[in-house]
Parts: structure tokens; sequence; C-alpha cells
């Protein structure tokens, strides 16, 4: 590739030539609208480098196929949208418990079910947090634009690596089918988190989940010098099951608190027209563009609007929230689904009757004109 | 290497009912892996959830403990990752034909080298007792207190009609042939299949009244035929290799087809 070469991609493009980036050397998927071109674009380019490209039976497969991959010592992803989504939960779960890293990519379609394939949707927001069962905790980007898709795609590997555990990327079917030109990075231009392997030598115990004082648990992959015991149930630092509840006890603590301890490490966001703002218009992924331009019409009228887009949506960045939305009259939040995020706002702000949802649901993209309606809305009824 | 260093014996007594059979295939596949002379670096295993999937924990090699059903798309994955590793996935019937069915058959069609041991028993013993697709016709379980109405699977035929390049029957009464099937199931260079017979006097012996473990090892003993000698009457349990051809391995095609693409080929 030419140096700083730009070039006219979808949104799936992209997120696979920033897997390609970050290392991704197993992926395993199974075909659904509108993810679908990740896994085509991969299986050109893995083959090539001499990378594993396996398309699966089914999402469950995929995503167990990822978990299994992992543990030989791969960087793995794979890439689904809402009923393939669904379908892992249980094996996102196994992710979390057994402390496996992988990426796992949902470009949101409308739902529930079947939904709407190749319309527009942002309804798996807690989905993602909450899919899956029993108490843990996740980390989710998201995107708005090509350049976003690809730093949010090498940081989702990164934080993978770093945490030791499954992160999501949410995309949705706008950017993902979207064609924007892209100024693809040096290598070495964007930080690569490798996995950090375990120092402790071929004689001695290597204990795969006992963490160090950084809280990092250094792995060992299979096939190597250490043998353990990887489960989905309760277990010890040896891997070992365990009914034992000061165990239990310390692990679930552990698998909440290795990421709520650093969610501001996480928290991936940016502001514009903060500093006067008294509407806080906030957003994320494709409403996030929308947004921006209501943001920049009221702006124009000499209306004070400030914009908030996120780019990690867990562990939700709600003291950041609390911070900038403290002196507005309003908040409102836009978003393609019934109030995902909206719910969050609310729990987050010191006044929760200031937030207000401007939302679409008919898998049409949200426009600015649906955003500026609200806010038309509330100012008459604030006067 | 003795067969003891393949165990984690601080793990046990294991979790097994008395006179359960598994412990017949976990030594069986121990004899199996020091008769290859396996390094335990070399070896991954995975399993499912149920009282098979609990081998995995016994055995000093990188264990994979995984989700119902789930173990062949985990070993897949293992395997794929790191095609160097033995991958040697102990089931039971429910794991690998009902919740993994869909696993099985793939993996059988797409023929990676990975061991499948199936130890069907019957039953779902885990969850104490209810009928499985391996329970033949007319047979009791909690879930079927008035007997079953449902066909069995018969494991040879499926993973031959999925495509698996080895096919083999055994039971817990011929452990020699089984540590030898076993065995030639971990060389043969594809997806192997190996079916053992395997007693459950816990839950299926006792609502089906076949008697004690000795008297289920009787039966199988007593019904066990070479394939080709049976007369096809009911209930005869036909035991060898069914299936043995060498035939392109998945991880040998992905590798050829990488120096392919990578040749300017295609």
């Amino acid at each position: 590739m030419k140096k700083n070469e730009i070039l006219f991609l979808q949104g799936n493009e992209v997120c696979a030539r920033a897997a390609m980036y970050a290392g991704v050397s197993f992926y395993a998927g199974y075909p659904i609208t509108p993810s679908t071109e990740i896994a085509e674009v991969l299986a050109e380019l893995m083959p090539a480098e001499g990378k594993a490209f396996m398309q699966m039976e089914d999402e469950i497969s995929s995503i167990c196929a990822i978990i299994g991959a992992s543990l030989t010592g791969n960087k793995v992803m794979t890439a689904t949208s809402g009923p393939g989504f669904s379908l892992m939960q249980e094996a996102i779960g196994y992710g979390h418990m057994a402390e496996i890293p992988c990426v796992i990519v949902n470009v949101q379609r409308g739902g529930p079910s079947t939904g709407m394939p190749t319309s527009a949707s942002q309804a798996d927001v807690m989905q993602t947090r909450w899919g899956t069962h029993g108490d843990h905790s996740v980390i989710a980007l998201t995107a708005s634009n090509h350049e976003d898709i690809f730093a949010m795609t090498v940081e989702a590997f990164n934080f993978s690596e770093l945490y030791r555990m499954p992160v999501v990327l949410l995309l949705d079917e706008v950017i993902a089918h979207m064609r924007e030109g892209l100024t693809i990075p040096e290598p070495g231009e964007l930080p690569i988190i490798e996995r950090l392997n375990t120092s402790v030598p071929e004689d001695s115990d290597y204990h795969p989940y006992f963490a160090r004082e950084d809280g990092r648990l250094p792995m060992s992959e299979f096939g190597g010098i250490h043998r353990y015991n990887v489960t989905g149930l309760a277990h010890d630092m040896w891997g070992f099951p365990s009914n034992d509840p000061e165990v239990a006890n310390t692990l679930i603590h552990h698998l909440v608190n290795k990421v709520e301890n650093y969610k501001h490490d996480i928290a991936r966001y940016k502001t514009t027209n903060m500093d006067d703002a008294d509407i806080v218009l906030i957003s994320y992924g494709c409403s996030a563009r929308s947004a921006k331009q209501t943001m920049s019409n009221l702006r124009q009228r000499g209306l004070r609007v400030g914009m908030i887009e996120l780019q990690t949506l867990w562990p939700f960045p709600d003291d950041i929230i609390y911070d900038l939305c403290r002196d507005a009259r309003y908040v409102v939040v836009a978003e393609m689904n019934m109030g995902q995020v909206l719910h969050q706002v609310k729990e987050a702000v010191s006044n929760p009757d200031r937030v207000f949802l401007a939302n679409r649901v008919d898998g049409a993209l949200i426009n600015p004109e649906d955003i500026e309606n609200v806010v038309n809305l509330l100012r008459g009824k604030g006067k | 290497m003795a067969v003891t260093d393949y165990l984690r014996e601080q793990f046990m007594p294991h979790i097994w009912c008395p006179g359960c059979g598994h412990g017949i295939v976990l030594n069986s596949l121990v004899r199996a892996v020091e008769q290859i002379g396996l390094e335990k670096n070399d070896v991954v295993m995975v399993s499912g959830i149920g009282c098979s999937a609990r081998m995995a924990g016994y055995l000093d090699f990188h264990t994979m403990h995984t989700l119902h059903g789930r173990a062949l798309a985990f070993a897949t994955g293992a395997k794929m990752g790191n095609p160097r590793l033995k991958v040697i996935v102990p089931m039971g019937d429910g794991d690998a034909l009902a919740i993994g069915g869909n696993h099985f058959i793939h993996a059988a069609r797409r023929n990676m080298d990975l061991t499948a041991i199936v130890m069907n028993n019957n039953i779902y013993g885990m969850t104490g007792g209810q009928f499985s697709p391996a329970t033949p016709k007319n047979r009791y379980a909690t879930t079927a207190p008035y007997g079953t109405i449902d066909e069995p699977f018969d494991v040879v035929k499926v993973a031959t009609a999925a495509g698996a390049s080895f096919v083999a029957r055994s039971t817990t009464y011929h452990v020699n042939e089984l540590i030898k099937l076993i065995r030639e199931g971990i060389e043969h260079p594809g997806f192997s299949v190996i079916e053992i017979l395997d007693q459950c006097p816990t839950y299926y012996g006792r609502k089906n009244l076949s008697g004690s473990a000795v008297d289920m090892l009787k039966h199988f003993k007593e019904n066990s035929v070479k394939i080709g000698k049976g007369t096809g009457a009911p209930g005869e349990i036909e035991i060898g290799v069914f299936v043995k051809e060498v035939r392109p391995e998945y991880c040998d095609k992905y590798e050829s087809l990488v120096k392919e693409v990578q040749g300017g080929k295609k």
C-alpha cells in the first residue's frame, strides 16, 4: 500500500482492514446482513497474509471457535448482527468467565427477531450490556465515521488484550454500508497492545487467574509450557472449578471491578461546543452524524447547543456525563431505539427530568430535523 | 512416561458415580496417549458439559471445559489456531448429538484432525437421568416415565453420513480394543469418531432394570459382535472400525490454499 493512501471504503471494509492492522490472526463467522462484508473482505485478505479465516456452521460455533483460537495464541474476531449476536450470548459469557480476549463486532439492524435486516437501528446497546446471564462488566465501543471505525476496531483489540476479555464493537447498518474516504493509518501510527504472556518459567507454578499488582492477568497459550484448566464454572486461581463461597465472591468482584475500576481509561468520547452549551445533545454511531448537523443548524440560529459523542458505551461514562451536563437546561439523547442510552444518561445526571429522547425506530436514519423538533418542543415548553 | 503422569491426581477422587463407565474410558484414553508417546504440552483436550466433560479436568493436558454441546466448535478454533496440536474431544451422547448435533455433523464434514470420543450411556446423567437422542425406543427416563417414543440416533451412521474419515465403535467391556481404537483415532489424520457404549447404572440402569454395572458390562460382552459377524438381531452391538479413509485434512487444505494465494496462483 502507498504511504497514507486514501481509499473510498464501506464501513464494514474499514472494520476488516482495521482488524488486520490490529493483528487479527483468526476469524470465524457466519453470514448475516448487514455485517457480511466484514467476512467477505477478511476471506480475501487473511489467507494472503497467512492468517486463518473460517466460515462456520452458525454464530454459536463462530464465537466458540474464536475463543478456542484465542487460547492457542491468536488475536481473534467474529462479526455478526442482532440475531447472530443473540445466539452468541452464552459463549460471550464464557469468554467473560474464562477471561479470554476476543472481539465481537455487532453491526446492528432493526429488531426484535429478524426485524429489518437491511435497516438501521441502535437497539442492541442494552443487550450488549446484559445479554448474557450473570454479573460481569463489559466493554463496548462504537463509531460514527470511518476514521473512528478504524480507530475503535483497533481499540477493541487493545482493550480485549489489556483487560483479557471479550470486547464488543457496536456498529450500525448506516455507517457499515456507507462509503467515505479514509486515510489508512501507517503501521505504528496507532498503538497496538499485544498479549501479555507470562514470564513464569517452565518448572514453576503458573496461575492463569492470579492477577498481577496492576490487575493484569498474564496468559500462557495452549500448546505452550504451562498446562492449566479453563472452565465456565466458578474457578480458583488455577482455573479449577470451585464451590467455595469465598472463591466465587472474589471472582465475581474481580469480573466487575477489572473494568469498572478502569472506566476512565476506557472512556472514549468527543465534545463539541460544550463551553457555553445550555442544550446538550448526546449521541453516538449513525445518530451522531445527524445530531452534529442539528447542533450546527441551531447554533446558526443563535442557540447555545453543544454535543457529546460517545464512543465508549460500556462501561457507561456516567461521571463524565454528570460533569458535562451539570449546567445544561436540557439534555437530548439522540439514538435509534426506545431510549437505551437515555436510560443511562438519566441515571448519570443530577436532574433526570431535564433529559429527553430524540429517536427513530422505523429503520430510516434519524435526521437532523427529528432531533431539532425535540429541541424546539422543549424550548416551547421551557419558556 | 508412566500412565499416571498424564493424570491430575490432586483433583481425584473423581465425581463419577460408582460403577460409571467414564473411568474406563479415561483409563483407555490415557493408555492410548501413553502408547503413542504424546507430549503433554502437545495435547489439548476440549470438553463440553455433562459427566463426560469432567474428564478434561483430570488430565494433565491443556484443558478447556466449555459449554454444553459446543466442545467441537471450541476445538475447531483451537486446532485451526495451532494445527500442530493434537486435539481430543470427549463428549456425552446428549452433548454430542442433541445440543451439539450441528457442530458434530459439520466437524465431520470439514474433516479437521480432531478426535471425538462419544461416551454413549444413553442418558443425561449430570441432570439426573433424562432421555437423550441415543436412548433406545421404549426405555425409561425421568422425562420418559411411560417410555420413550423417540427414535434414537445411530452415532456411527450419523458420523459416516456426515463425512467423518474415521468411525469406530466399542464398549467399556472391551478395554483392550478401546485403547487400540482410541489410539487409531488419535493417529488418524482427519476427523475421528469413536463411539463408546458406556454404562450408567445409576440413572439409565436403575430406570431400565439393567442391573448392576457388572450386569451392564456383561450385556455389552454378550451382545457385541465384530462388524459383519452378526445376525442382525435387535440389540446386537456391532463393534470395530467402520470407516478409515485418508482424505484431505482441513488444516492441511488451508495451508495449501494460503501457499497458492501467496504464490499468486489464486
